[in-house]
């Protein structure tokens, strides 16, 4: 070749030429893609959605008459953090497990994707389909179960569950850097079911072997369920050591899946 | 060959290991604008690896690589190329115009949807579903996905795997307009008809190093055995001996010689048979020039062995 081959030293760097908006804009196309992608999954969004109705229909309303006044209260709460723990968990875990076999997160990472555009995408996809799974069940609760909440609680266990989806976001990102494609739902299945039974969301704790009681704790729903339980009115305590727990549990979590995922691609 | 354009990305003395297995010892390789490389090689040659240094989804052990003046782990340097790998699902529920609009998204000037669509011939798929697509129309969006950003550098890995004629035909077409705008483009492909089509420049891989690197021209004629072909009563055993032949075989009327001295063989044929018909000489094509290479290389590979 009769090019120096120093010149490709002195050839001027491309000019990142990206003004802010259309960072801004690849960030929104990424998320609305991403809520589409799975608005248009049945296999994804009719088991995330039905699922938490369809036990707080049978176990509230059904099966709660002989129950106390305050049980389909107390459901709402451990059903709507049951519900939104999946959101993140699957759409995060199988999402990624698939995406690394498949060769989409290859092509994006060659592409010139905003960096950050992928989780961004996936985690406010989660949050949306937390929000639809909690107003759903709140709908449930007043108009069939007869609970009743005020404007402030009503806010509260939005929110609450809304943003109560990140922590399950961090955990399914882990997961899905552990396992890859076909294997995954199984998985995180596998962590997803007992994680909810062992923090109390099926069954009250109190009916649990004391050594799982005690363990109750360290599984983040249980933390989740405290915040919920909290905003619709029972009493649970100071709320911010269980925001505390769930921020740090995100943090590190979140910090373990981008080693591996540098690691490991 | 057209006088070299700028250098748009290059490899200086590139190592990468994978465990035990050298997959590439030591790459010098440039990409020059407005330029066609097609990289070439059996598979374990190393050409994935390459590309994806190249692209920046790994890193090498040794040695430089630089794409558009910068790291190619750079998100910057990223902005100015495109990319289709030869495996990648994209979401089957998103629609072929939405897919384009995303992958646009991440470009600073990207062509209109439009532009795009009809470049890669797509217009009838944009409102369809990816995933009701078939394995050609796929690829087809993909490349589409590809050129959308208006790439100064286009990473081609097997682009026209399953496509039929006329969407190869319209693929090639495509890289060559982007090629007339400036753009250089690296293509991997086991079509070597696909090479010489459209490769200004091959390149030959083999065992992590570069074996040849020239024009397709420049490769066919290391090849000086040529095909001659004609209808003759002469006797195959006869031919056999006469220097310069390589290779003879009676096909029915057709006698069917390898040669690596044609003209004089030639000449002798017409000497010795005045009712010889039907002369016909052929030049070694890419694949006996790629398949020459390779032998030589297994060769050399046993003598070192032994």
């Amino acid at each position: 070749m009769n090019t120096p081959a120093n010149r490709i030293e002195t050839l001027q760097p491309l000019s990142s030429g990206m003004s802010w908006q259309r960072v801004l804009a690849a960030y929104l196309q990424e998320i609305r893609a991403e809520c589409l992608r799975y608005l248009r999954s049945p296999s994804f969004m009719v088991p995330t959605l039905l699922f938490p109705a369809t036990f707080y229909l049978l176990f509230a309303v059904v099966l709660g008459r002989s129950q106390p006044a305050d049980a389909a209260r107390f459901l709402l709460g451990s059903y709507a953090t049951f519900g939104v723990m999946a959101p993140g968990m699957f759409g995060f875990g199988i999402a990624l497990a698939q995406e690394r076999e498949n060769g989409l997160l290859t092509l994006k990472r060659a592409l010139p994707m905003p960096p950050l555009a992928y989780l961004l995408g996936k985690m406010v996809m989660a949050m949306m389909s937390a929000l639809a799974i909690v107003c759903l069940l709140q709908l449930l609760g007043s108009l069939v179960a007869g609970v009743q909440l005020s404007a402030l609680q009503v806010t509260r266990l939005t929110l609450t569950a809304t943003l109560g989806s990140l922590p399950f976001c961090a955990l399914g990102l882990l997961l899905g850097t552990v396992v890859k494609g076909s294997g995954a739902p199984a998985v995180v299945n596998l962590v997803y079911l007992p994680m909810a039974v062992l923090s109390g969301l099926w069954f009250p704790l109190k009916v649990l072997p004391p050594l799982l009681r005690d363990l109750a704790g360290i599984w983040p729903s249980h933390h989740l369920n405290m915040l919920a339980q909290g905003a619709v009115g029972f009493d649970t305590g100071a709320a911010w050591p269980h925001v505390l727990w769930l921020a740090v549990f995100t943090v590190v979590t979140t910090a373990l899946a981008a080693w591996r995922l540098r690691g490991h691609g | 060959m057209t006088p070299h354009g700028e250098v748009l990305a290059s490899l200086h003395g590139v190592h990468k290991r994978y465990g035990a297995l050298l997959a590439l010892d030591g790459i010098d390789l440039q990409l020059h604008a407005g330029q066609v490389l097609a990289l070439l090689g059996p598979n374990g040659a190393g050409k994935t690896t390459t590309i994806a240094l190249l692209l920046g989804l790994l890193r090498a052990d040794g040695g430089q690589v630089r794409l558009l003046g910068q790291d190619p782990q750079q998100l910057a340097s990223r902005r100015g190329i495109g990319v289709m790998l030869q495996a990648s699902a994209l979401p089957e529920t998103l629609g072929v115009a939405e897919l384009i609009r995303l992958v646009s998204s991440y470009y600073p000037t990207p062509r209109s949807l439009a532009e795009t669509a009809a470049l890669a011939g797509i217009e009838p798929l944009l409102k369809r579903r990816y995933g009701k697509l078939s394995g050609g129309q796929q690829r087809r969006v993909q490349f589409a996905l590809a050129i959308c950003g208006r790439p100064r550098l286009l990473f081609l890995d097997e682009p026209t795997v399953g496509l039929d004629l006329p969407a190869r035909q319209q693929v090639w077409a495509a890289v060559r307009t982007l090629v007339t705008e400036g753009a250089a483009v690296v293509l991997t492909t086991h079509y070597l008809e696909e090479a010489e089509r459209l490769a200004d420049r091959v390149c030959v891989l083999l065992r992590g190093r570069i074996v040849s690197d020239g024009s397709v021209h420049a490769l066919r004629t290391r090849v000086v055995n040529r095909s001659i072909r004609c209808i003759t009563t002469l006797q195959a055993d006869a031919v056999a001996n006469w220097p310069g032949v390589l290779q003879v075989a009676r096909d029915g009327a057709w006698l069917q010689l390898s040669s690596d001295q044609v003209e004089s063989v030639v000449r002798q044929l017409l000497a010795a048979d005045p009712q010889l018909q039907g002369l016909e000489v052929q030049p070694a094509g890419l694949g006996e020039a790629f398949n020459d290479l390779t032998n030589d290389d297994a060769a050399d590979h046993q003598r070192e062995a032994a």
